[in-house]
C-alpha cells in the first residue's frame, strides 16, 4: 500500500517482523492477539491508551520517512490504569 | 551426540492459543514431532530433552531464547534443532532466535521452516533447513532435517544440497571475464529462455519505498484495513482463518465502536479471546471514531477491508496490498491505519 501511495501506518506487536519485511510506518501495540487493545488494564484506560495508539499511527502517517520507523507511544496507563 | 528439541506449546501437546503465553520450560526425552525424528535419526544421535516456550512468550520477550539456550545447556545439549514451524509466524521467530543465540554461543544449532516463514531472518548465520508450508508435509521435513543433523554432527557446512535456506552471501572473488562481458553473457542467456542465472541472488521482501506523508490530515479521509480477520459474527461471507485467498470489505458508517457479539474475529493463528470481548483491541474503530469528532482527521473511510495473515503466503498478501491500495485511491483516502497480529 505504501509503493502504491498510500501512507499506512501498521500498528502491531511483531516490530521486528514488521522491520524485516520493509513497513515504512510501525506503531508498537501491546500483545499479538490484540494489537490496539490491552485487555490487563481498566476500559477506561485501554479507552485511552488506544486513543493514543491511533493518534500516534496518525502522527506516523503525516511524517515522512525513508525506512522503517518505530512511533513509540509514551507509557501512561500502567501508572494510572 | 545429545541433541535438545525446540517445539511450541502446540506441538509439545500442551494446549493451543491458550497456553501460548507459557513461558519457557523442559520436558524430559522426545515429545510429539521428536518422536520421528528420533526414529530418523536412529541409533547415533538421541534426543535428550524437549525444550518448550508458548508462542506468544517467546516472540514477545527478548529474553525467552537465552532462558531456553540455558535450558538446553543444563541438559548436557551438543546439538540444538528447533522447529519444524512451517509456515507459522510466531513459531519461525522463536525457532530463529534459539537458533541465533546457539549458533553464538558455540552450540552447534539447526532450525527448519518453510522458507516463507517471516521469522528467517532473525536466524542470522544459523542454518536454516527447508520446511514444507503446512503440517502435512512433517514425514518428508523431517527426513531431510535428519540427515541435515547427521551431517551438522560431523562438523560439516549445511549447504543449499542439505535443503538448507541459503541467504544471498556476497563473497568477493576474482573472475576471468569483466563485468561487461558478463553481463552481455547473462542478457544473451536471458533472451534464450533462462530465467533464472543472476551473479546477485536476492530473496526474501522487496525494498518498500515509503510513501509521501499526509499533508493536511485534518481534511484527509483515512480508512481502517487489517488482517485479523474481523468480520460480522458469524462469518456470513465465509472469511478463511488461515491462507487467505480472498479479502473482503464491510461498511462502518454510523457506527461508533466495534460491539462484541455483533463483531468476531475468525483468525487461526491466535487466540481471539481478548478481540472478540471488545473487537476494538484488533481494529480500532471507535478511538478512530473519537479522532474524527474531534477533528484530528477529515473523515474516517465508510468500510474497512479485511483478510487474514495467518499463514497467507506473501505473494498473496502482496496482492491483496495492491488492490486495497487501488480501491483506497480510487475512494480519495489519503492514509491507512493497519492492524497486523
Amino acid at each position: 500500500m505504501e509503493r502504491s501511495g498510500i501512507p499506512t501506518a501498521v500498528i502491531t506487536n511483531l516490530v521486528t517482523i514488521a522491520e524485516q519485511v520493509g513497513a515504512p510506518r510501525i506503531v508498537p501495540g501491546r500483545g499479538i492477539p490484540y494489537p490496539s487493545g490491552d485487555p490487563s488494564l481498566s476500559p477506561q484506560a485501554e479507552q485511552a491508551w488506544r486513543r493514543r495508539l491511533v493518534q500516534r499511527a496518525l502522527d506516523a502517517v503525516a511524517t515522512a520517512v525513508e525506512h522503517p520507523t518505530i512511533f513509540e507511544v509514551d507509557v501512561v496507563e500502567r501508572a494510572d490504569a | 551426540m545429545r541433541i535438545v528439541h525446540y517445539l511450541n506449546q502446540f506441538y509439545a501437546g500442551l494446549g493451543g492459543e491458550e497456553t501460548a503465553g507459557i513461558g519457557p520450560r523442559m520436558l524430559d526425552g522426545t515429545v510429539g514431532p521428536g518422536r520421528l525424528l528420533a526414529q530418523l535419526l536412529g541409533d547415533q544421535h538421541q534426543i535428550i530433552a524437549t525444550i518448550v516456550c508458548g508462542d506468544n512468550h517467546a516472540a514477545s520477550n527478548a529474553t525467552a531464547a537465552q532462558e531456553l539456550l540455558d535450558l538446553a545447556r543444563g541438559a548436557g545439549a551438543e546439538l540444538l534443532v528447533a522447529g519444524p514451524a512451517f509456515g507459522s509466524g510466531r513459531y519461525g521467530l522463536a525457532c530463529a532466535r534459539l537458533v541465533a543465540a546457539a549458533d553464538a554461543a558455540g552450540l552447534p544449532a539447526l532450525a527448519t521452516m518453510h522458507p516463507d516463514n517471516p521469522g528467517i531472518t532473525d536466524a542470522g548465520a544459523a542454518p536454516v533447513v527447508a520446511a514444507g508450508a503446512t503440517a502435512r508435509e512433517m514425514r518428508p521435513t523431517l527426513r531431510r532435517v535428519a540427515a541435515a543433523i547427521a551431517k551438522l554432527a560431523t562438523g560439516a557446512t549445511l549447504t543449499a544440497q542439505d535443503g538448507r535456506v541459503v541467504k544471498a552471501a556476497r563473497i568477493g572473488r576474482l573472475v576471468e571475464q569483466r563485468a561487461a562481458a558478463r553481463a552481455v553473457e547473462l542478457v544473451l542467456r536471458r533472451l534464450g529462455g533462462d530465467q533464472q542465472s543472476t551473479e546477485v541472488p536476492v530473496g526474501g521482501f522487496d525494498a518498500v519505498e515509503p510513501a509521501a506523508p499526509v499533508d493536511k490530515l485534518a481534511s484527509a479521509t483515512v480508512a481502517l484495513v487489517t488482517e485479523a480477520a474481523v468480520v460480522p459474527a458469524g462469518n456470513p461471507d465465509r472469511l478463511e482463518s488461515a491462507r487467505a485467498t480472498r479479502w473482503l470489505r464491510y461498511p462502518i458508517e454510523g457506527i461508533d465502536a466495534l460491539a462484541s457479539g455483533e463483531w468476531e474475529s475468525v483468525a487461526g493463528g491466535f487466540a481471539t479471546t481478548a478481540a472478540n470481548a471488545d473487537p476494538n483491541r484488533v481494529l480500532p474503530l471507535d478511538a478512530a471514531r473519537t479522532l474524527e469528532r474531534e477533528g484530528a482527521i477529515g473523515r474516517l473511510h465508510g468500510e474497512f477491508m479485511v483478510t487474514v495473515g495467518n499463514g497467507t503466503p506473501v505473494a498473496t498478501a502482496r496482492r491483496f496490498g495492491v488492490e486495497w491500495a487501488a480501491e483506497l485511491r480510487k475512494a480519495g483516502v489519503q492514509a491507512a491505519i493497519l492492524t497486523a497480529t
